[in-house]
């Protein structure tokens, strides 16, 4: 669920522009101004209002953001701005262009998303980038990597509630096996990953559990250092369990020395109109501390205000 | 107009001839409001198409037999019909693998993506999965590659990009003997990931590097060479289908080249392919189809072929 707080008189577009406008004008930036309206439109709003101010002050929006903000705000502000398939693409494009083997935006757009907005963000990505997605990862990937990135960000899955239990059954045994000969990127292991519909891979995951005594993840973990079965356990999060794997990214995000603010940014921009809720909920339970709490402490300014308003902090 | 039609399809006997010219000369938008208005046949899927009823398709393809198919392919949505026609390649025998490369290949992203929507609702699972299950064989890796593409089809190429991938094609193929190209990562990502216009350029150097067209070089490997005719010179391509179609002592699945490929092409690239099936062959495509088909299967598909021009 969603944790986007939108008022319920919402001013027109062009009220909008207009007092961003002002925002901008003068010295200095007025940033509360711009946080009580942006943080506080939903996506179709947004665009709205994007729309608006470059037909009446015939400026992207995005351009005055970039010239006026800075650092994390002016990144929190800029991504939230943005449609969501076009900020997918924008952090894909990222993802590729400073890949690293412990990288695991491509897994969370290809894999945490419905089959829907996959395709729209690479719909976005043709547009913006003038090349495919997939081009860009097969180039910037290499070996196992590029062999379960390429496929998963090609998938469009079914995406019905259907699961064939026979198939469950065979395919939860092919897993098995080549967990078992450590044959980690088998074929037929990434296509299982890569094709199948999420409803048939929860099938399949809880047929492996049940008939091989645990999580397919703990047997992923049989070297916790190998930086490929890391991947393969994220692939198997965010298809099944999308929250726990977003809260394990804010926790980590949050708790590192210094905080991963591109990790918090991402995670919060976008899962605030998606399960937020759920995320925060999973959140305090596994560290009794309650997100916004958490924010609150390892942030400050602008940014951390962004993000409250985001996660539905009430004073915000 | 939409009457005529409606009343043909319901079993009440018809003037083939009105339906045959009605439905030969309607465009795009014409056969979007026919199935959009016709509820009885055609449901709106949440897919963003019109879909066939599924009972009443059967009751059509009974009624339309004369017609061959084409009377059925033709009113189809072009997402459902080319859904159709993946399923049906790979699930009847002798599977015609071909048909699966020539939709993944020559379609535009938009439309195989479209196809790819039609083929969840149609059939509750993704092509790949059926492509996984259903290909036995090397092809396997190639065909679920090239249905999940979704090439950038702007018009930027990147010329040492296309050059070096050029090189390991050639050695891919010359290497054929040890190692079968389309075990080869390499080839299948190229091929299934470049945009066509990427692809030209890369053919294009291929032929410097290894003195001969690719598609001449892989010759003993069908699929490949159906992948490198489709993506390069896709009318070549159908010419060859037609040419076969037309032939004798074709099969059943192979005559039914003639229809899927009037049918899908009539809109596209089918005065290019009249052009060069003249030059190939002396004599014109519509004379040689006059000459063998009958009845209202030939005056529909002549109907088709004269769109167009």
């Amino acid at each position: 669920m969603s944790t986007l707080t939108v008022p319920a008189q919402v001013p027109s577009a062009a009220e909008d522009c207009e007092q961003l406008r002002k925002a901008f004008s003068g010295w200095g930036t007025n940033e509360e101004l711009i946080i009580s309206i942006l943080a506080h439109r939903n996506a179709a709003q947004r665009k709205s209002i994007r729309q608006t101010y470059a037909e009446t002050y015939k400026e992207d929006l995005l351009k005055v953001l970039d010239k006026e903000l800075t650092n994390d705000f002016e990144r929190v502000v800029k991504l939230w701005t943005l449609d969501p398939a076009e900020r997918d693409a924008f952090l894909a494009n990222e993802a590729t262009k400073k890949w690293t083997s412990s990288n695991q935006v491509l897994v969370e757009i290809a894999c945490a998303r419905s089959p829907q907005e996959l395709l729209l963000a690479r719909q976005a990505y043709h547009a913006r980038f003038k090349k495919s997605l997939e081009e860009d990862v097969a180039h910037h990937t290499t070996g196992d990597f590029r062999k379960l990135l390429v496929p998963l960000v090609s998938s469009y899955r079914y995406d019905g509630d259907e699961a064939n239990m026979t198939l469950a059954k065979t395919e939860a045994k092919i897993l098995h096996e080549n967990i078992l000969k450590k044959a980690y990127s088998h074929e037929d292991l990434i296509r299982i990953l890569a094709t199948r519909s999420k409803a048939q891979i929860n099938a399949t995951l809880n047929r492996y559990k049940n008939e091989f005594g645990q999580d397919i993840n703990k047997d992923l973990k049989a070297d916790p250092k190998d930086e490929f079965l890391a991947i393969l356990r994220a692939t198997v999060k965010c298809l099944t369990c999308p929250e726990k794997y977003f809260g394990k990214v804010l926790r980590l995000a949050i708790n590192k020395r210094g905080t991963d603010e591109d990790g918090l940014t991402r995670v919060v921009v976008t899962r605030a109109e998606v399960d937020m809720q759920v995320i925060k909920e999973v959140f305090y339970k596994r560290n009794t501390v309650p997100l916004d709490h958490a924010i609150a402490k390892d942030t400050r300014g602008d940014y951390e205000k962004m993000l409250l308003a985001l996660t539905g902090h009430r004073d915000a | 107009m939409v009457d005529v039609v409606v009343k043909s399809f319901s079993g009440f006997g018809v003037d083939e001839n009105s339906l045959i010219s009605i439905l030969g000369k309607w465009d795009s938008e014409e056969a979007k409001n026919f199935r959009k208005r016709t509820t009885k046949f055609f449901i709106q899927d949440e897919r963003n198409f019109e879909k066939w009823v599924a009972e009443q398709l059967d009751q059509l393809k009974r009624e339309f037999l004369r017609f061959q198919g084409a009377i059925v392919l033709w009113t189809m949505h072009p997402w459902e019909r080319d859904a159709r026609l993946i399923h049906d390649a790979m699930s009847d025998e002798p599977k015609s693998y071909n048909v699966l490369v020539e939709i993944g290949c020559t379609r535009s992203s938009d439309e195989l993506l479209g196809a790819r929507r039609a083929y969840h609702s149609l059939y509750d699972c993704s092509i790949e999965e059926d492509v996984a299950s259903l290909v036995i064989g090397v092809e396997k890796k190639l065909f679920i590659a090239l249905v999940s593409s979704y090439r950038y089809e702007g018009p930027k190429v990147h010329e040492e990009t296309a050059k070096s991938e050029a090189k390991t094609l050639s050695t891919a193929v010359k290497n054929a003997a040890k190692k079968h190209p389309l075990e080869d990562e390499d080839v299948v990502r190229i091929l299934s990931i470049r945009s066509k216009l990427h692809l030209k350029s890369v053919f294009k150097h291929y032929k410097e590097i290894s003195g001969d067209y690719m598609e001449e070089d892989v010759k003993a490997y069908k699929s490949l060479k159906h992948t490198v005719e489709c993506l390069s010179t896709p009318h070549t391509y159908f010419i060859k289908v037609l040419e076969e179609a037309i032939n004798p002592d074709a099969n059943e699945k192979v005559k039914e080249g003639l229809t899927r490929v009037i049918v899908t092409r009539a809109d596209v690239d089918m005065k290019v392919i009249k052009d060069e099936y003249h030059t190939k062959n002396g004599a014109t495509l519509i004379d040689k189809i006059g000459s063998i088909a009958n009845g209202n299967f030939k005056d529909f598909l002549l109907t088709l072929l004269a769109r167009g021009g």
